[in-house]
């Protein structure tokens, strides 16, 4: 079985992100695999175990964004590939989605191609609907557990908003993991070695044979939100119960209830 | 004539998810500067109903595609028909609910008709004739103006961000119905199952949320089972903590959140997690309880209206956020605070 999965490299979830002079700026936090596509890695781990075969590891970013790579293959991926192209400068989705799928289709007769849910950065969390789209594969999203897997078919439990939705599909599918799908593996000390000893292969635009596909989404302005200005006012008293009647009290008077 | 601005309707057997009407909202209040009026689409099977609940809501047009093909959400059957309405239609805005369906099917749509997507969308306005939205990345911690180039434009819109539309059950409009584009036979994906689950109270369509944390788990005046080991005695206690939780919950109506400690150490399923990982909410009111307030916490509740924090600790960084503050031991307060509370509203 081959198997795929998309990683990004993004800023650590703790970091306290600003926007300075209209740039974006995350101060000396690390760069850092994005938290949901662990999970991915995680599944993509686990089927190639369960059924042979190997996994690659794919993530568009500029030349020297290999931290996500390098953690993937830390945690056991096979092989990684970071795909970059300095024309490939935009923050659409649509084409980021049209590169992704393009680098799929390089890897050649894949049958599974892995996702996260979405990136802690841009939080769009459209792309994977949007590659299987263009690999003409269906797209079995928000996936929280696989039962059955064959070489021809496959069988997902999807979280969605009213409970469970369990699907069934032909191969080759685009699957996002959600986070119900199992605890991601910590890279073990053997991996770490290797990944951090491993050479990773660029592949540009022109080894994907497409040209840049061209953005339609445009960014005008990044801002910092509007401060939350409170005033917290703690509610002390002579007992619990007198401090709960004196919040309920409180809670009231703000007419949210 | 079909208007230049759609509205794709949520629904789930049935039953369309609120955040659809506050999308007709938003496209009446884009139609006062375009023009023209709000087509919905409403795709399923046996509803009729949610099209008739579209005009009351004040779309002038539903369009209707009523099919077996169509009774569960796929993105196959759903993508394809809504781009051969487009191509036939052209419409200049499709507006979605950011839903689970909704965000899918807008980014697959983007695809087909060769535009983009401007997703979970805050605030909108009308810039040259185009939209120029408002949308929060990086969990909130910032906000970035977008805008789409390409037509039509696509967008999905947060639930609750916009206000809903007074419903009007004298208002009808324009029913057009419309065929299925794919055969079953067509279609890869089948669906086999559901289980409808426990969820009770959405967490993203909320209007209160009751939260717990690592907290709920920490009283020591609970005695477990002497059978369990330590990891199910601390499960244990802490779904004693959340059926405090639960309790100030259903009397108010709310939905029941958690911590992503809470989840980690399985007190609750996954599903119930705020957050920078888990949903971003923005109630009218949340209250956390045993949560210390975490920045990948706060990013995903920071937009609540009121936010009431009950924790032991005073330094607690929730407390920065909070309108009000309890110091103590939330088994302690959260029993009071229930029984006041439904006093207060009559329950
Ligand atoms: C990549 C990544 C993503 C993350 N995403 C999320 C996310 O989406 N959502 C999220 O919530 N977290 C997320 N986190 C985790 C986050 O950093 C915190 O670890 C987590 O929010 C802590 O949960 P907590 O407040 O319940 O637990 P703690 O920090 O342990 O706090 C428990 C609090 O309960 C109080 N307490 C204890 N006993 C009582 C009592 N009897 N009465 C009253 N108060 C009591 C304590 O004073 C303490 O403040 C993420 C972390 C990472 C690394
Ligand atoms: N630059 C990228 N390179 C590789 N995979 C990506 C990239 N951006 C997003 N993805 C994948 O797509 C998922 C959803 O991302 P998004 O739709 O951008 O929120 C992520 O969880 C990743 O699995």
């Amino acid at each position: 079985m081959k198997i795929v999965v998309c990683v990004k490299q993004v800023p650590d979830t703790a970091a306290q992100v600003v926007v300075e002079n209209g740039q974006v700026s995350w101060g000396d936090a690390p760069l850092v695999i994005n938290p949901w596509d662990e999970y991915a890695v995680e599944a993509a781990l686990q089927k190639a175990g369960d059924h042979g075969g190997s996994v690659t590891v794919i993530s568009m970013g500029k030349e020297n964004e290999t931290e996500a790579l390098k953690h993937a293959l830390a945690m056991g991926c096979n092989e990684a590939i970071l795909v970059s192209d300095p024309a490939l400068g935009s923050s659409d989705n649509v084409a980021a989605a049209r590169v992704l799928a393009a680098a799929i289709r390089n890897v050649g007769d894949v049958d599974l191609a892995f996702f996260g849910k979405q990136a802690v950065d841009s939080d769009t969390g459209t792309l994977p609907g949007m590659v299987a789209r263009i690999l003409g594969w269906p797209a079995l999203t928000l996936v929280s557990a696989i039962s059955v897997l064959s070489a021809e078919a496959i069988k997902v439990e999807r979280a969605i908003e009213e409970g469970r939705q369990v699907v069934e599909s032909k191969l080759p599918v685009v699957v996002s993991v959600t986070k119900d799908y199992g605890e991601p593996r910590y890279p073990s000390f053997m991996g770490i070695r290797k990944a951090a000893r491993a050479e990773i292969p660029i592949w540009d635009l022109g080894q994907l044979g497409i040209e840049a596909p061209a953005p339609v989404i445009s960014w005008p302005e990044m801002m910092n939100p509007p401060r939350r200005e409170v005033t917290t006012e703690i509610i002390a008293g002579d007992s619990p119960q007198d401090i709960a009647a004196k919040l309920a009290d409180k809670i009231m008077a703000e007419k949210v209830l | 004539m079909t208007n230049k601005i759609w509205v794709y309707i949520d629904q789930f057997e049935g039953q369309a998810l609120p955040s659809s009407w506050e999308g007709i909202g938003v496209g009446l209040s884009l139609a006062e500067t375009l023009g023209g009026g709000v087509t919905a689409l409403v795709f399923g099977q046996g509803v009729e109903g949610v099209a008739r609940q579209a005009f009351h809501y004040g779309a002038g047009e539903v369009l209707l595609a009523d099919d077996a093909t169509l009774a569960d959400y796929r993105s196959e059957p759903y993508t394809a028909l809504i781009a051969k309405l487009a191509a036939g239609r052209v419409p200049e805005i499709i507006l979605f609910p950011t839903t689970t369906r909704g965000r899918e099917l807008a980014g697959m749509s983007a695809v087909d008709l060769n535009s983009g997507v401007l997703v979970d969308v805050i605030a909108l306005e009308v810039q040259d004739g185009r939209v120029l939205a408002t949308r929060p990345i990086y969990a909130g911690k910032l906000l970035a103006k977008v805008q789409c180039s390409a037509k039509p434009q696509i967008v999905t819109l947060r639930g609750r961000a916009f206000a809903k539309p007074e419903a009007d059950e004298s208002r009808a409009g324009v029913l057009t119905k419309v065929e299925a584009a794919m055969a079953e036979a067509d279609i890869t994906v089948k669906v086999v199952d559901y289980t409808t689950s426990e969820v009770g109270v959405s967490l993203t369509d909320a209007a209160v949320i009751v939260s717990g944390g690592r907290g709920v788990s920490n009283n020591p005046k609970l005695e477990p089972p002497a059978d369990l080991s330590d990891g199910e005695k601390e499960v244990w206690r802490a779904r004693k903590g959340f059926e405090l939780v639960g309790g100030l919950a259903e009397a108010l109506g709310a939905a029941v959140g958690a911590s992503r400690a809470a989840v980690d150490a399985g007190y609750v399923p996954y599903s119930h997690q705020v957050g920078q990982t888990g949903k971003v909410v923005s109630p009218d009111l949340y209250v956390a309880c045993g949560i210390s307030g975490a920045i990948q916490h706060l990013a995903g509740m920071r937009t609540s209206k009121v936010i009431v924090a009950i924790n032991k600790d005073p330094d607690a960084p929730v407390f920065k956020l909070a309108r009000f503050g309890v110091v103590g031991d939330l088994f302690d307060i959260l029993p009071h605070l229930t029984v006041a509370l439904r006093e207060r509203l009559g329950k």
